[in-house]
C-alpha cells in the first residue's frame, strides 16, 4: 500500500525553483530516504510532507488523502527535528505528553503511551528531568519518544543525528534502524551523511539541485549508480570518459598487478593509504591524464611502494554507464 | 587578611554599604523618633509615626496607590506583550528600528513628555477639542485632574519597561518550537499559551517589578496629571519630607511602604515561578 504520494511537486521560493516536479512514492512500512548534499532541496521536500512549507503546484497525498494545503497540527504524521525543538520548560515526560493532551487522549491512555515511548526510547530513568539537564543523544531521545508516543502514520526525520558525534551517531542509527521495525511505522529520513542512508534504508532517494538524480535499494544505488552525481556521492568511485560514454569502477574492482603486460592498462602509484582493514593505492594512468583508486583488503599480502609501476585492470562488468 | 575579610571589604559589598544599607538605616532610624514644632527630629524614641498610618484617610490613600500601580501594571503588559511579539517576528534590521521607537521618548525630558498630556487632556486641550469640532460632546470633559489621567500617564510612562524585558525574553527563545508544537498538533493560540508564554515569564516579571515598584514611587505623574484629588503616598510621603517637614511620619510611611512593596514582589515572584526556572537556576 502506498502510503504518500508525491506528484508532479514543484517549490519555488521567490520565483527561483528549490524543487523542480517531481513525483515519488513511499510504501507503508517503508524506511525510505531522502539523501543529497545541503541546498539540494530534501529538507524542503520534507517540509513540504510534514506541511511547513506548501508546494508551489502538485499535489501530496497521506494514506490516498490530499492533504497538500493541510496545516501540520491536522497531519497524522510528526517530525523529529535536526536541533530536537524540545520545550525547554516542559520535563521529559511533559514534552512526551504534549502531543497526546493537543489530541485531548484519556488521561490513562496518555500515561500508557508515555510509558511506552519512554521503554523505546531508553528514557525511563529520566522522565522527571528537564532537557537541559539531558545530554545531546539523550535529548535527541526525548525528540523521538515525542514523536512516536502519537503513532503517526509516517515519522520524518530531518537529520536527527546530525549534531551528535561519531561514535553517539554510530549507536542511534542502530537503534532507529530497529525501533522502525520493531513499530513498522513509515520513515522518511533525511540525510547528507551517504553512510547513514546506506546502512539505514530500505531504499535512497538521491537528491542534486532540487531534482531526484536515482531511486533504489542501497545496492542498487552503490553498485548499479545511473547517473555521474549518483556514482561519486555514494561511496568511492573512478570514473572514466571515453568518446561515447561516461563509467564508473568502484575501487574495489580495480586489480593491481605487478606485472605490466599490454593488454592491461599501466600506471605509478602515487601514493598508498593504510586503513587498517583495508589499503588504498592512488594510481596515476600512464595513457591518461587521470588518477585511479584501488582499494585492497588484509587478504592482500604484497608490498606496493609509491613509484612503482603497475598493471592495473578490471573486468568489463564492472564499468557501469553513468552519461555519456 | 583572611579571604572572608577581603569578601566582606570588596568594592561591591563597600558599594552596596554605603548607597544602599545607609541610607535604608538612615530612614528606618527616623521613623522612630519624634519632631518640634519646626521640623527638627529629635531623638526620643517615638512608635506613634507608625500608628497614625492606620488612619483611614492614609490607608484609602494606600489602598488606591497600591489599587493603581497593580492596574498600571497589568494594562502595561497587556498593551506590551502584543507590541514586543510583534517586534520580535520582524527582520533584524526592522527589529532594530522600532526598539529605537520603543525607547525614543527616554530621549526626551520626562516632565516634558508629562506637561505635553496636559495639553491633551486639558479642557481646551485637543482631545475635548477635536470631539468638539466633530460635534460628539457639546461641552469639554473633565479628563485632566482625574484618576484616568494619572493611569494614563503612568501607562504611557512605563510601557518601554515592560516591553523591553519582554522581548528580550522573547527573542531567546528558539522559534522552532513552534513548529514543533504545530507538527504536535497544537492550534497557534494553544502553542502560544503552553509553549512561548510559558518562557516567557521572566520577562513579565522583571517589567512587572519594575513597572510596580517604579509606579508606587512615582509622585510627578501624580502632582502633574491628577491635581489636588488623587494624592498617592508617595506624594504623601514627599509632602511629609518637604512641606509638612514631619521626617519621622514620611519615613514610617516609607518603611511601611517598601516592606508592603517587597511583600507584593514576593508574591508575584511566587505565583510565576515554576519548577523549570527553579531547575534552571540550579544549574547556573
Amino acid at each position: 500500500m502506498i502510503m504518500i504520494r508525491l506528484e508532479n511537486v514543484e517549490k519555488h521560493f521567490a520565483g527561483h525553483p528549490v524543487v523542480h516536479p517531481l513525483s515519488l512514492k513511499i510504501e507503508e512500512g517503508e524506511f525510505l530516504t531522502l539523501l543529497g548534499p545541503s541546498g539540494c532541496g530534501k529538507t524542503t521536500i520534507l517540509r513540504m510532507i510534514a506541511g511547513f512549507e506548501h508546494p508551489t503546484s502538485g499535489v501530496i497525498t497521506l494514506d490516498n488523502e490530499d492533504m497538500t494545503y493541510l496545516p501540520p497540527n491536522k497531519r497524522d504524521l510528526n517530525l523529529v527535528f535536526q536541533h530536537y525543538a524540545l520545550f525547554p520548560h516542559m520535563t521529559v515526560e511533559q514534552n512526551i505528553q504534549f502531543g497526546l493532551k493537543m489530541k485531548k487522549l484519556p488521561v490513562k491512555e496518555q500515561r500508557e503511551r508515555i510509558d511506552e515511548a519512554v521503554r523505546l526510547t531508553q528514557l525511563s530513568a529520566l522522565t522527571k528531568r528537564y532537557p537541559h539537564q539531558l545530554s545531546g543523544g539523550q535529548q535527541q531521545r526525548v525528540a523521538i519518544a515525542r514523536a512516536i508516543a502519537n503513532k503517526p502514520k509516517v515519522l520524518l526525520l530531518d537529520e536527527p543525528l546530525g549534531a551528535l558525534d561519531l561514535q553517539l551517531r554510530k549507536n542511534l542509527q542502530t537503534e532507529l534502524k530497529q525501533l522502525q521495525r520493531s513499530l513498522g511505522i513509515t520513515f522518511i529520513y533525511v540525510t547528507h551523511d551517504q553512510e547513514e542512508a546506506m546502512m539505514m534504508s530500505d531504499r535512497i532517494v538521491i537528491m542534486n539541485n532540487g531534482r531526484i538524480e536515482q531511486i533504489g535499494t542501497p545496492k542498487v544505488i552503490y553498485e548499479r549508480p545511473e547517473t555521474l552525481f549518483a556514482a561519486t556521492f555514494v561511496g568511492e568511485n573512478n570514473i572514466f570518459h571515453t568518446e561515447d560514454r561516461l563509467y564508473a569502477v568502484r575501487p574495489e574492482k580495480i586489480r593491481v598487478h605487478h606485472e605490466v603486460t599490454a593488454d592491461h592498462q599501466s600506471g605509478i602509484i602515487h601514493d598508498i593509504v593504510y586503513l587498517g582493514n583495508i589499503h588504498k593505492l592512488i594510481i596515476q594512468l600512464d595513457e591518461e591524464q587521470s588518477f585511479v583508486t584501488s582499494v585492497l583488503d588484509f587478504t592482500d599480502q604484497r608490498t606496493w611502494e609509491i613509484g612503482q609501476s603497475v598493471g592495473v585492470y578490471w573486468a568489463p562488468q564492472d564499468e557501469v554507464t553513468v552519461g555519456r | 587578611m583572611n579571604k572572608r575579610w577581603f569578601g566582606i571589604l570588596s568594592p561591591v559589598v563597600l558599594w552596596l554599604c554605603f548607597f544602599m544599607m545607609v541610607p535604608m538605616i538612615a530612614v528606618v532610624g527616623v521613623s522612630f523618633l519624634s519632631r518640634d514644632t519646626v521640623g527638627n527630629l529629635v531623638w526620643t524614641f517615638n512608635i506613634s509615626n507608625y500608628t497614625r498610618f492606620f488612619d483611614p484617610l492614609y490607608l484609602g490613600i494606600y489602598w488606591d496607590t497600591i489599587w493603581l500601580s497593580v492596574l498600571t501594571t497589568l494594562l502595561c503588559l497587556l498593551l506590551s506583550y502584543p507590541l514586543a511579539y510583534y517586534i520580535t517576528t520582524a527582520g533584524p534590521r526592522t527589529q532594530k528600528w522600532m526598539l529605537i521607537g520603543v525607547t525614543v521618548p527616554f530621549w526626551i525630558n520626562f516632565l516634558i513628555r508629562t506637561y505635553a498630556w496636559v495639553l491633551i487632556l486639558r479642557t481646551q486641550g485637543l482631545v475635548n477639542m477635536g470631539l468638539e469640532q466633530l460635534g460628539m460632546i457639546s461641552e469639554p470633559m473633565q479628563l485632566l485632574y482625574t484618576k484616568g489621567a494619572v493611569l494614563l500617564g503612568m501607562v504611557y510612562t512605563f510601557i518601554p519597561y515592560m516591553v523591553l524585558p519582554i522581548y528580550v525574553s522573547l527573542e531567546q527563545m528558539d522559534k522552532r518550537q513552534l513548529e514543533a508544537a504545530s507538527d504536535l498538533g497544537a492550534s497557534r493560540w494553544s502553542a502560544f499559551w503552553r509553549v512561548t508564554l510559558p518562557q516567557t515569564k521572566s520577562g513579565i516579571m522583571t517589567g512587572g517589578v519594575l513597572v510596580f515598584v517604579t509606579t508606587t514611587g512615582m509622585f510627578v505623574i501624580t502632582d502633574i496629571l491628577g491635581g489636588a484629588k488623587s494624592q498617592m503616598l508617595s506624594n504623601i510621603i514627599q509632602n511629609q519630607f518637604l512641606s509638612a517637614r514631619d521626617w519621622p511620619f514620611g519615613a514610617a510611611l516609607s518603611v511601611i511602604f517598601m516592606i508592603s512593596s517587597l511583600i507584593i514582589i514576593w508574591l508575584f515572584n511566587r505565583a510565576l515561578r515554576s519548577k523549570y526556572e527553579s531547575a534552571k537556576e540550579a544549574r547556573a
